[in-house]
């Protein structure tokens, strides 16, 4: 059944038609053509204290076609509703960021001169519809990332609908996460967690290891900042599985905002932040304490890592007593680890011994 | 017996030449560096040259070449077409500190002390050991005089190495030929191409050409073929006088009588003057210059303040004038616009000055770097100690904002601009002998900003035309090829017929839009017409609605000519900014079909470009 993904696309038709027909209407009404947005600059994103996420504040700006940008926007933005009902929606094809701006090739004036503005249309059009890109058939680059787990769930394909077992129907690779999550029902599952993996590395670790088995978990891996779809998973596996999230990454400031993002939003979607971010989201490790206590082997922190540290002391998303007294804990031994640098206690210590004494020691198991 | 120790000191003391003093002192006259040392000694020969060629009424021709000489040194040849030196003055002129024509005489010139090409002369012999080389010629049919010369340091007299006739192809003119410890610099201001470039915006009455030690030439070209009005010389005038330069005058006049002295030494003086003046002083006008002491002096000095003394003359000032400033740095560089301004003269301690100003502004100048300032006194470009100079705090004292330029943290306004300042005087106030800087004289400060303030008025109207030029261009890219886009976009995507765009056009540009509804009214229809003014100014103007069809119940009733088949229905309105006015009226009997197919409404007395939705013609409207 593509029900639940036709009912999108219909949704999605429905708001870029109701952008071209305000547009329509304005000129109608003797009013020059505009559009009133919220202005997406680091001075209005708010931290939203109910949803615990980052998200837009209120001040707004006005695209008018009395200037010579703000006519162009309009134009620019008339011709992707126009490629996205017509060449997207209306034919269930899908394009990829980078796509778009190459077909902007022939639209004359209204063509893009770089894709960081093709992009930027396509944010401005999730804004202003309160919908996703994966909602116009947008595709990001990158490849999604993988899961790994007992979990069944059915996907809905552009080739009609596939029900996966994402340990037993796939190879050690793992189920690889489409781009648009709402394309995915979950079936059934024996899950009773799951760790988000920063690497690679660690990633395949847990799966020779058998800790999915072991520990009924679901593994996720972020690869690095993790893709929009990868947000997306991990909001459904909280919220909708009511599975704790636990999020593995190395220990360093850079990791902390892997988690931060993962739990509370990133500034550039803060747009998306209620649809992506997990608040129930925890941190696993690697902690400074950590370091401290398994005598594990660091580097030195770069002046970079300090001043990022320094500035995660003031930033909300870090506002916590457990925070602050890791990271300032991290200042005073100067030292970061890898996630990996558990092998050197013996290629089991992470699965037998760490994950383990971590997880109880937060009530998981 | 011991001899007495200030015997022994005596011994040791001794009278010490000019050409010593400079010689442990060069600093002051500008050779400090290598290339400030050449810098100097080319300004030096140019001036003279310069001055001699406008004297002799002479158009300029300047060559200037330099040579690597091998070491640290090179060869200075400059050349030019002036009258030329009479045989008996050659050694004088280049080898004698303090010998020249002006420094008596009270009016502008570039050089003023005759020091300058003898300090060159001097440095050369000084780094090298080696002599000048002078050739010169006053006439086709006189010989070329060729010196090879040097200072004798201890006398400041000159000596002469070499002295003979030769060839020269010149038809007359002047040569020289120095050697000095020194370097060529390029791309940086002061250096020889940019003096030369300056020299040549304001002396655009001259051509100059630079041979740089590569072999590259550089010409200048001169813009005008007159040549400046040249300065009269003047009288001291009583105001600018200092007490011991009075007292030399009292000493050396050859009048007996005070009154006659005043008369005669003075410019402003006459009869009446004078004798107020020896009124003032207590001093008979019969008395005797020669006898008068310090004292008597002093209260002379004192009267000149007591009475009132007519301002000097200014006709010893020979301005460049804003045409030729404008020729100037029109040849020199490219740009959006230039403005310059004279000022009338003015005085400062009794000396006569103007000061003289333009901008040139965008084109290729640097949009983000600050403000260049070329400085010149009598017409020579100042390169050195800009910060130290009253032309630099004249333009800092500008708050530049007012005048379209940015001035981040004051100083120096920032844009693509360079200034130019020209204070011309019978007496420069320089802060050191080495002539870099003009002082603070607040009379002097003062003429500056007013003259750059009156160009920087220029380029802010030039500005905001300009900016509003833009605005339109902008405008019209807007409604020509933007907004019919986005409505054939709009309804191709929604499939519905492309809406008319007259009255966002109109809204757009600040316009009268003007446009005419129908709709049906018992057997006939009813028409309004609605004005709108979307501009910033009351329009007032004929609206010309002209067809067949007879018109009842108009609300305003027009004024009705007849044209033949026609009728030309005319209301006079007056439509505030930002408000709109309706016209109606009916035609009965007359189908829908017919009275949408009616011809379009003529607005006459609005400009074309300001109106949407109707034909615009020129035409008188009265108030």
């Amino acid at each position: 059944m593509n029900n639940l993904r036709e009912e999108r696309d219909k949704l999605a038709k429905e708001a870029l038609l109701g952008i071209v027909g305000s547009f329509y209407k304005q000129f109608e009404d003797q009013a020059v053509p505009n559009i009133v947005l919220p202005t997406r600059t680091k001075a209005n994103i708010e931290y939203n204290n109910n949803s615990e996420v980052w998200v837009y504040g209120n001040s707004t700006s006005t695209r008018s076609a009395k200037t010579v940008k703000g006519a162009n926007q309009i134009l620019k933005m008339s011709y992707t509703a126009e490629m996205l009902i017509k060449e997207h929606l209306d034919n269930n094809r899908g394009s990829t960021l980078r796509e778009l701006y190459y077909i902007s090739e022939n639209w004359d004036i209204a063509k893009f001169r770089e894709q960081p503005e093709s992009d930027r249309m396509i944010e401005d059009l999730e804004i202003i519809t309160a919908m996703q890109r994966e909602d116009f058939h947008m595709r990001p680059e990158e490849d999604g990332a993988t899961m790994f787990g007992s979990i069944r769930l059915k996907e809905t394909t552009t080739r009609g609908e596939r029900i996966i077992h994402c340990r037993d129907d796939v190879g050690e690779g793992g189920y690889q996460i489409p781009f648009n999550v709402d394309n995915i029902e979950f079936l059934d599952h024996d899950a009773k967690f799951v760790v988000a993996i920063e690497t690679g590395g660690m990633m395949a670790r847990l799966i020779e290891n058998g800790f999915d088995e072991d520990y009924n978990a679901v593994l996720v891996h972020l690869k690095g900042q993790p893709a929009r779809s990868t947000r997306r998973i991990l909001k459904r596996l909280s919220e909708e599985l009511g599975l704790p999230v636990l999020v593995f990454t190395d220990g360093d400031p850079w990791s902390y905002r892997i988690f931060a993002s993962v739990a509370y939003g990133a500034i550039k979607s803060a747009h998306l932040s209620e649809y992506l971010a997990a608040p129930a989201a925890q941190f696993i490790g690697v902690q400074p304490s950590d370091i401290v206590d398994y005598d594990l082997s660091t580097d030195k922190l770069t002046e970079q890592d300090i001043k990022a540290l320094r500035s995660e002391l003031s930033d909300p998303r870090f506002d916590s007593e457990y925070w602050k007294t890791q990271i300032k804990l991290q200042l005073d031994i100067g030292k970061k680890a890898e996630q990996q640098a558990f092998a050197g206690k013996g290629l089991d210590f992470v699965t037998q011994r760490y994950l383990p004494d971590r997880l109880t020691e937060m009530g998981i198991i | 017996m011991a001899v007495p120790i200030a015997e022994e000191l005596a011994k040791k003391q001794r009278a010490i030449s000019i050409a010593e003093f400079f010689e442990k002192n060069r600093q002051i006259l500008g050779f400090d560096s290598a290339p400030r040392s050449l810098l100097t000694a080319v300004k030096e020969g140019v001036d003279n040259s310069l001055d001699a060629c406008e004297e002799a009424g002479i158009l300029p021709d300047i060559m200037v070449s330099i040579e690597d000489a091998g070491g640290d040194n090179v060869a200075i040849i400059i050349e030019d077409n002036g009258p030329g030196i009479v045989k008996e003055q050659i050694p004088s002129t280049f080898a004698k500190l303090l010998y020249g024509s002006r420094f008596h005489a009270i009016k502008q010139s570039r050089g003023q002390q005759g020091i300058g090409i003898s300090a060159a002369v001097l440095y050369s012999q000084l780094t090298t050991g080696k002599p000048t080389r002078i050739i010169s010629k006053i006439d086709r049919d006189k010989p070329a005089h060729y010196y090879e010369l040097v200072i004798n340091t201890s006398t400041n007299e000159p000596e002469i190495l070499g002295d003979k006739v030769v060839d020269w192809d010149r038809p007359r003119g002047t040569r020289v030929e120095m050697e000095m410890k020194a370097s060529y610099v390029k791309g940086r201001r002061q250096s020889v191409l940019e003096y030369l470039k300056s020299t040549a915006i304001v002396n655009t009455h001259a051509r100059f050409t630079l041979v740089e030690p590569d072999g590259n030439t550089i010409i200048f070209e001169r813009a005008v073929d007159t040549l400046p009005e040249p300065a009269k010389e003047i009288l001291p005038h009583p105001e600018g006088i200092e007490l011991g330069t009075l007292i030399k005058m009292l000493r050396y006049t050859d009048r007996q009588k005070l009154a006659p002295f005043l008369r005669y030494s003075f410019s402003r003086i006459g009869l009446q003057t004078a004798e107020e003046i020896c009124k003032a002083a207590h001093l008979d006008t019969e008395t005797d210059p020669h006898s008068i002491e310090l004292e008597d002096a002093k209260k002379l000095l004192d009267a000149f303040k007591k009475v009132k003394i007519m301002a000097p003359p200014t006709d010893c000032l020979s301005p460049i004038t804003e045409s030729l400033i404008y020729k100037g740095l029109e040849k020199e560089f490219s740009v959006d616009f230039i403005a310059t301004v004279s000022r009338s003269a003015s005085v400062h301690t009794g000396h006569p000055f103007l000061v003289e100003a333009g901008i040139s502004y965008g084109g290729s100048l640097g949009k983000e770097d600050r403000v260049h300032i070329l400085r010149f006194a009598n017409r020579v470009p100042l390169l050195y100690q800009q910060g130290g100079c009253a032309i630099t705090h004249a333009v800092e004292n500008i708050r530049w904002k007012n005048y379209s330029l940015n001035q981040p943290g004051g100083g120096l306004p920032t844009g693509p601009a360079v200034l130019v300042v020209h204070v011309a005087s019978t007496h420069i106030p320089f802060t050191s002998e080495s002539k870099d800087a003009v002082a603070d004289v607040p009379e002097i400060m003062n003429e500056v900003e007013l003259a750059l303030k009156d160009v920087a008025r220029k380029l802010k109207t030039f500005l905001s035309k300009q900016q509003h030029l833009s605005k339109r261009r902008e405008k019209e890219e807007i409604i020509k090829k933007i907004l019919p886009r986005i409505a054939e976009k709009v309804s191709t995507i929604l499939d519905r017929p492309t809406p008319d765009i007259t009255p966002v056009v109109a809204k757009v540009m600040g316009n009268l839009l003007v446009y005419r509804s129908v709709s049906h009214n018992g057997d006939g229809v009813q028409v309004e017409i609605t004005v709108k003014n979307y501009s910033g100014a009351s329009m007032a103007f004929k609206l010309h609605d002209t067809h067949q069809y007879p018109v009842r119940d108009a609300d305003p009733e027009p004024k009705l000519i007849s044209l033949g088949n026609d009728t030309d229905h005319i209301w006079r309105l007056d439509v505030k900014p930002g408000s709109s006015m309706n016209i109606r009226y009916n035609m009965p009997f007359v189908s829908d079909e017919e009275a949408t197919s009616l011809p379009d409404l003529i607005v006459e007395g609005v400009d074309e470009g300001m109106v949407n939705g109707a034909k615009a013609v020129r035409g008188f409207v009265d108030e």
